[in-house]
């Protein structure tokens, strides 16, 4: 009985080949996508925790000098000639060209063993480590940056991308330091020592930190690619949830036969149930290896993406996961049941003599129609009140969850209102019949049309936001680099005649002078600048107090980025401890787009007077603008600069913007992803629904319309629909960018951005979106203009 | 002449081989003439109408219809003759779902751009339907839908007027009471007729009858 039933049911998909693609490829794309964006989220995390468990730092406790300082190595002998068990490290930035790069030295013989990232024997063994070879491990991604470098590099995977570990001798030459950052706790230490408090007061115990910054740093990054990965996940299933829905709508007359003929109802719904579940699995299967395909196509980006914003460094290579893997099957699983449990209640519920006429389940769509367009109304209103009470990235993603949700619900409802208005224009018989089709279709294509709706507003969204972004960015570009010309020296000899050279030729030379500082445990640049027109005039300052450049003149304040100002949640006037014995209040906020770190501003002499040793290699050039070039080659030909020493303000903010592009490059991939889904979702809904077009199109054929007209008319109707799905999804596009940059953006990024439209950028979506709903109708519409008159003839001699 | 055919042949092919439904069928018809096509299930009936209604081309053979041949016309002149000249009244009726009972009734009537609101207004009192102009064809009886679609073919005034088992759906009693109906108003537009039935009692109400058999008419 049993198997005479799944034969018959699956029956269905052998004559309906095409069905079955289309239900297999719609999963498999929400989960490829899904399991896409799971795949880069894991790999980051992994090159995170990687990062945490760096010598460690995510087990063992630590002591630092509590006044923020390096530890001095007579420190440590005293603590290890009192039995503790501790060991040094050093860690510090190198930039090597242009690469930066994080070294962590180590003292392999007092380093704990769980602190161990790697054996020690054989090539890395003891004398490798500590001898003249100098030997450095490097993430595999990171040693292969690195090739050519003078560094004794050994590729080692379970190093953290970025980091070099090195012996400790070998860290203080590179760094050209002779202390130490911290002493690692062993986990268990000898009975009986005197208390650290007693032996080294001056020193903090730090807890372990199992989590790491960077991973705190990032987590709303990653929650935006998984709300992103989630969009995608839920267009692809409304392809899954259209398909199901037609092809339960399809067998019911024989689900209904099957059970005349004896299959109880129970076993029909699991045999349904279990067909539902077999075809997750195949589609499961097809959705990991696509994600796998996509996650390696945008891993790297995604890489450059953590590198611009955080500073964070994620290994550019895919390793295949269980947990993604076994995630990405679950949710195919998860969405295949949920698209299928609406079809399923029915059967279940359907009385054995249920009408056979399509009204019946039509009329339970109609309510069910009804129903969804309340609760998107009732959405809608909860995303105004979340969105205007506003605060916090739960608040941020509730808001933009309820807004499209609410829209797309919303959708079908407004469609038909406004095809009832055009039809209400209608002057000619066919006009009226095409609006009233039109109308008729929107129930059959809701779920397409809300896939497309959810993907236009999506990249309206999201691109309003970039763009927005980009148009700060290039603003601020503009008045930050407000300097023709920033030359750096090779050493300081050269730095003083540079300066005699300079000071002749140019309207001012303006020294640029940093120190890497750490405020309440976050790592800030600390920069001093002269009183200067080029900063009072130019420096985009976002707040500040009334006099606030002649304040930081006297050397009375400090000026802060705003990613700093926002993270530590701090308010004009608070005081901050820049060094031991150094404190001074903020009297101003600075935008600093793009600038993972925090970054400090104060008066050039106090800089100097707390780091005399800072070099004084950089200068920012005044000059007029056309004498740039030439000074430029003079520089060159006097001082023989390479050419990497001399940017000119063209070249610095072409250089950013091109940073800026690239990392963005996956939400734009993204976007395109989805809104391709969407055209599929359509494809898919029209190609179902082509078979039942034809008995609603034959009767107008048949008074005297041409099969090339009808086809035009489905074209027509079919760009009509995507139009006006653009025209609902722009508001709440330009709604979602509003979210994005008042809500989410200042949690994720640390910045908050004013709002630009780009109408422009509406009309190419327009065009893009008409293009992928109009290739999408190609095949239903050629099928059309196709058919033989025979078909349409059995319209008219059997019931259909 | 309204309606001349001259040795209509037409073949399908099946899995079997093909099957010649109309073997050599010849007939004509005036104008204002009620013809009854009645033959057995499968004996080409259905296929006859809608080679004349050019909805179908036939293998060889000419049909001529007000004076051309609807077999030498290409697609766009075939709409053009069934917009303008043919009305069709199909036993599934065949309404436009979309439309309002209203709006389905005029439908025909304005493709061919010679839509009579006294005429309309006449014909929908006539068949009844007046109290139903706002509803959809789903909404209808399956008799209120027939009178529709008769509606909606009469109300074009076509020279030629096609029924396919117009009543074939219908019980007796809403069957004769729609077919005295349709006879009548299609006296007053004075077009050719042409009923296809099973019905020997039907087929007796018209002016003509020819029996289809195995392809060839007697």
């Amino acid at each position: 009985m049993i198997g005479a039933g799944l034969s018959a049911l699956l029956s269905h998909w052998r004559s309906k080949p095409l069905q079955l693609a289309t239900l297999i490829v719609g999963l498999a794309l929400a989960t490829g996508l899904w399991t896409g964006v799971q795949a880069i989220n894991s790999e980051a995390r992994s090159s995170y925790d990687r990062a945490a468990a760096v010598l460690g730092q995510d087990t063992l406790a630590r002591l630092q000098s509590a006044s923020g300082g390096p530890i001095a190595p007579e420190h440590f002998v005293a603590l290890r000639r009192a039995g503790w068990l501790v060991s040094p490290l050093v860690d510090g930035p190198l930039r090597l060209g242009r690469i930066r790069a994080r070294v962590r030295g180590i003292d392999i013989f007092t380093l704990p063993r769980e602190a161990t990232p790697f054996e020690v024997s054989g090539e890395t063994g003891f004398a490798a480590f500590t001898g003249d070879d100098e030997l450095v491990l490097a993430h595999p991604d990171t040693a292969a940056r690195l090739t050519g470098s003078e560094l004794n590099l050994r590729a080692a995977p379970q190093v953290a991308p970025g980091d070099l570990v090195t012996d400790i001798a070998t860290a203080w030459r590179l760094l050209d330091r002779q202390d130490f950052d911290s002493l690692l706790l062993a986990a268990e230490q000898p009975a009986g020592l005197v208390p650290l408090a007693v032996l080294a007061p001056e020193l903090a115990r730090i807890d372990p930190d199992p989590q790491g910054d960077i991973a705190r740093l990032t987590d709303s990054f990653h929650l935006n690619l998984t709300a992103f990965g989630f969009l995608s996940f839920a267009v692809g299933l409304f392809i899954v949830h259209a398909t199901i829905g037609l092809a339960f709508e399809q067998r019911r007359t024989m689900i209904r036969t099957l059970r005349a003929l004896g299959l109880p109802n129970r076993a029909v719904v699991a045999l349904l149930l279990t067909e539902t579940l077999v075809l997750a699995l195949v589609a499961g299967l097809f959705g990991v290896a696509l994600g796998y395909g996509i996650a390696a196509l945008l891993l790297p980006d995604v890489a450059a993406t953590l590198q611009g914003l955080y500073g964070a460094s994620v290994a550019g290579s895919l390793t295949l996961r269980p947990d993604w893997v076994l995630a990405g099957i679950a949710m195919a699983f998860g969405g295949a049941l949920l698209a299928v449990c609406q079809g399923l209640w029915r059967i279940a519920r359907m009385p054995l003599l249920a009408p056979a006429h399509p009204r019946a389940w039509a009329i339970a769509s109609l309510k069910t129609q009804r129903w969804a367009s309340l609760a998107g109304a009732v959405l809608l209103v909860l995303a105004l009140a979340t969105g205007w009470r506003g605060g916090g990235l739960v608040m941020g993603f509730a808001t933009l969850g309820a807004l499209l949700l609410g829209a797309a619900l919303l959708l079908p409802a407004l469609l038909i209102a406004a095809l009832q208005f055009g039809g209400r224009t209608a002057r000619s018989a066919m006009a009226e019949w095409v609006w009233a089709d039109m109308r008729q279709q929107v129930p059959g294509l809701s779920l397409a049309l809300m896939a497309l709706m959810l993907a236009l507003a999506t990249t309206i969204g999201v691109s309003t936001m970039v763009n927005s972004f980009r148009a700060t960015f290039t603003g601020w570009l503009d008045q930050r680099l407000a300097s023709e010309l920033y030359v750096t020296a090779q050493n300081e000899s050269q730095a003083a005649e540079l300066r005699a050279f300079l000071g002749e030729r140019a309207q001012a030379v303006l020294p640029i002078r940093t120190a890497e500082i750490e405020i309440g445990g976050q790592p800030v640049f600390l920069y001093g600048i002269v009183d200067h027109p080029t900063y009072r005039e130019n420096w985009p300052l976002l707040e500040g107090v009334d006099d606030v450049w002649d304040r930081l003149a006297a050397g009375e304040g400090v000026l802060v980025n705003e990613q700093f100002f926002r993270r530590g949640v701090y308010r004009l006037g608070d005081r901050l401890t820049l060094v031991p014995g150094w404190s001074d209040d903020i009297i101003g906020v600075y935008s600093d787009y793009g600038n993972p770190t925090g970054q400090a501003i104060v008066d050039h002499d106090r800089l100097v007077a707390a780091f005399p040793d800072t070099p004084r290699l950089r200068h920012a050039v005044r000059i007029a603008p056309q004498q740039a070039t030439a000074l430029s080659e003079a520089l060159v030909n006097t001082f023989g600069l390479p050419p990497g020493n001399i940017l000119n303000q063209a070249e610095v903010k072409q250089f950013s913007l091109g940073v800026f592009d690239r990392t963005f490059l996956v939400t734009g991939a993204l976007n395109t992803l989805t809104l391709g889904v969407a055209g599929f979702a359509i494809l898919a809904n029209l190609l179902t629904l082509s078979a039942m077009r034809l008995s609603q199109v034959a009767p107008v054929w048949a008074v005297g319309t041409t099969r090339a007209g009808l086809a035009w008319l489905e074209m027509l109707r079919t760009l009509a629909l995507a139009s006006l799905t653009w025209l609902v999804a722009l508001p709440v596009g330009l709604l979602l960018a509003w979210v994005l940059l008042t809500i989410v953006n200042v949690e994720a990024f640390g910045w908050r951005l004013p709002m630009f439209v780009f109408p422009a950028d509406w009309f190419r979506l327009l065009a893009l979106a008409l293009l992928a709903a109009g290739l999408a109708a190609v095949i239903p519409v050629w099928r059309l203009a196709r058919t033989r008159p025979a078909s349409f003839l059995k319209v008219f001699v059997h019931e259909r | 002449m309204l309606l001349a055919l001259h040795d209509v042949r037409k073949s399908y092919f099946t899995e079997e081989g093909p099957v010649d439904v109309l073997k050599g069928v010849s007939l004509e018809l005036d104008a204002g003439q009620r013809l009854a096509l009645t033959g057995e299930s499968g004996s080409g009936k259905s296929t006859l109408l809608h080679l004349v209604a050019g909805l179908d081309t036939p293998d060889t053979g000419e049909i001529i219809v007000g004076g051309h041949d609807i077999t030498a016309m290409d697609d766009g002149h075939l709409a053009a003759l069934r917009r303008t000249t043919i009305g069709l009244v199909f036993q599934q009726f065949n309404l436009i779902p979309s439309l309002t009972v209203e709006q389905n009734l005029a439908f025909h009537a304005r493709l061919a751009g010679r839509l009579d609101a006294d005429w309309n207004a006449d014909l929908t009192e006539r068949l009844g339907l007046s109290d139903c102009l706002s509803r959809y064809p789903e909404q209808l009886s399956g008799g209120q839908q027939q009178r529709v679609a008769i509606g909606r073919t009469l109300a074009a005034r076509p020279a030629l007027i096609l029924a396919d088992e117009p009543t074939g759906n219908l019980d007796e009693d809403t069957s004769d009471a729609v077919i005295a109906l349709m006879l009548q108003l299609v006296a007053d537009v004075d077009a050719g007729f042409i009923l296809v039935t099973h019905s020997t009692r039907l087929a007796g109400l018209l002016d003509r009858r020819l029996h289809l058999s195995h392809g060839l008419l007697q």
